[in-house]
């Protein structure tokens, strides 16, 4: 018998199992790209949030502010000066200094006004600004205070500080749900995918069966082509979550999403895992579904 | 060729010395519906050739479904390979049917993959690598008389070629049992021959064959047994030459 030419060259490979559904998979191809973004957004929008929150803590954490309660024989300038020089000589105080009256009823006039600014007992502040490495403590400053008889009452900004970091983890556990959302919703549609797919395809389904096919084998079908699409989805979601951001930067005078969510060129990075992640959601919601669906037949 | 794919050349190894195919008192019935096979039994010798006849509708199809184990049976029972099938693991059934070859009365060829695919595809799920395969079913397909259309589609393949093509893919894996429904159904009585012979000629290779056919000439001629199937019952005659 003379062989015939097999199908030739070294590089050949056997047809895929399943044919392609073009106006099927566009649409699936189009909804995975739409959840990807979405969740790419997320990933970009925590980590400005991330980044906001971490900068209002450090300026936080960086100052104190220290309102002086002048003694009987004294003024509340004097006092005010007095106790500045004594924090400034406080280790982790880097400046120490009295906030003129003037400074003082600007950052009361936009609650007051100025027609009652004149008449008002303004306190006495010294703003401390304090070593980022190693700040002093407010027990520190209390302790120094007392040593040297001023009566002052310390303000760590602590309270804020709490507030900040409460709503920087809430920022942070809404953006993980959110992307958490995304992915289970980009899992179902993949399953609903798998489930018409197999439903469309019964016919090789059946005869990868009969000719003794394992169920892994016809799942690993299935997986191979849906996690294809989702990377390929995922990866055009990412690009365009990527660009959306940069506009975005770029339209905020490079800042971000504006002077509350500061983001970088780097933070666009964060997208990079998307296409591997969605094929990996898209894998295992095809490989449960087939495997699930398989059981069912004879 | 090697010992992987069929080969006219050499019989198939058949490890097993019982019966390949025992029905002890089957019945087969769908939904609610009366039953299509009644109180079936019979066994099929290794290296057999059975013919299976009936009127349509008698239950042809129905009895070569459980044996390709597309269905189960709802009493009595069935073995293949001496293993019960109503005991056996799910993960051991498609073991089971790479030992069985089905040639469907409508070929079940998947449009979308070459001859050459179609044909391979037993190969291709058992596992093994299109290098280790190229050659073999190239040859096979030859064998059956495809060679120049190995790289044709099926929609454009004829009846008969459709035919020989789906006769190819169930022999590729060198199956012990060949189960084969109405395979002269959709071509001439010339090319019905010479597809006969093809079977005829794999079971003189040591392939146990069942053909479902109401083709009497062909049956008749071919002086082999036949099971008969009658209103689901089925009744066994000797071979006589017509």
């Amino acid at each position: 018998m003379s062989a015939p030419a097999p199908p030739g060259g070294a590089r050949w490979k056997p047809a895929p199992l399943l044919p392609r559904d073009d106006a099927r998979e566009t649409a699936l191809l189009f909804v995975v790209a739409v959840l990807c973004f979405l969740a790419c957004l997320a990933a970009i929008t925590a980590l400005a949030s991330d980044r906001a929150a971490q900068g209002w803590s450090r300026e936080i954490r960086g100052e104190a502010t220290v309102q002086v309660r002048p003694a009987l024989n004294e003024t509340g300038s004097a006092a005010a000066a007095r106790a500045a020089e004594v924090l400034a000589g406080v280790p982790g105080v880097t400046e120490a200094a009295a906030l003129e009256r003037e400074k003082a009823e600007e950052l009361l006039r936009p609650w007051l006004g100025d027609a009652v600014l004149d008449d008002l007992p303004v306190p006495h502040l010294v703003a401390v600004t304090l070593d980022p490495e190693r700040p002093a403590t407010s027990q520190d400053l209390r302790v120094a205070l007392r040593r040297a008889g001023v009566d002052g009452l310390v303000d760590d900004h602590g309270r804020w500080l709490k507030d900040v970091e409460r709503s920087a983890a809430l920022v942070r556990v809404g953006a993980l749900f959110l992307f958490a959302l995304m992915a289970a919703a980009a899992g179902a549609v993949i399953a609903f995918a798998t489930r018409a797919g197999m439903a469309a395809r019964r016919d090789v389904v059946e005869v990868l069966h009969l000719t003794g096919a394992r169920d892994d084998f016809i799942a690993a079908v299935f997986q191979g082509r849906f996690a294809r699409l989702a990377a390929e989805a995922g990866l055009y979601g990412a690009l365009a979550a990527a660009a959306a951001a940069a506009i975005l930067k770029l339209a905020g005078s490079g800042g971000g999403f504006g002077p509350a969510l500061p983001m970088t060129w780097s933070d666009l990075a964060v997208v990079s895992p998307c296409p591997l992640v969605a094929a990996t959601v898209a894998a295992v919601a095809a490989r449960l579904t087939t495997l699930r669906l398989l059981r069912g037949s004879p | 060729m090697s010992s992987q794919a069929a080969a006219p050349s050499e019989p198939p190894s058949s490890p097993s010395t019982g019966p390949v195919v025992r029905f002890e008192t089957v019945g087969l019935r769908y939904g609610r519906e009366a039953e299509v096979l009644k109180d079936v039994g019979f066994t099929l010798a290794p290296g057999s050739f059975h013919f299976l006849t009936g009127a349509s509708g008698a239950g042809k199809s129905s009895l070569l479904k459980l044996v390709y184990l597309a269905l189960k049976p709802t009493r009595g029972r069935v073995e293949l390979f001496g293993r019960d099938v109503e005991t056996l693991p799910r993960a051991e059934l498609p073991l089971l049917r790479r030992r069985i070859g089905v040639v469907f009365q409508e070929f079940r060829l998947l449009d979308h993959l070459s001859a050459f695919d179609n044909a391979a595809l037993p190969l291709r799920v058992a596992g093994q690598k299109p290098a280790a395969y190229r050659d073999d079913v190239a040859e096979l397909l030859t064998w059956v008389g495809l060679g120049k259309r190995m790289h044709a589609m099926p929609p454009t393949l004829s009846g008969g070629e459709k035919q020989r093509l789906a006769i190819a893919r169930a022999v590729v894996g060198r199956p012990e049992l060949l189960l084969a429904d109405e395979p002269t159904g959709n071509v001439d009585h010339e090319m019905g021959l010479r597809i006969l012979r093809l079977l005829v000629e794999l079971n003189r290779l040591g392939t146990t064959v069942l053909v479902a056919s109401h083709d009497q000439d062909l049956v008749r001629g071919s002086g082999m047994p036949v099971l008969h199937l009658d209103k689901g019952r089925l009744t066994r005659r000797e071979g006589a030459q017509a």
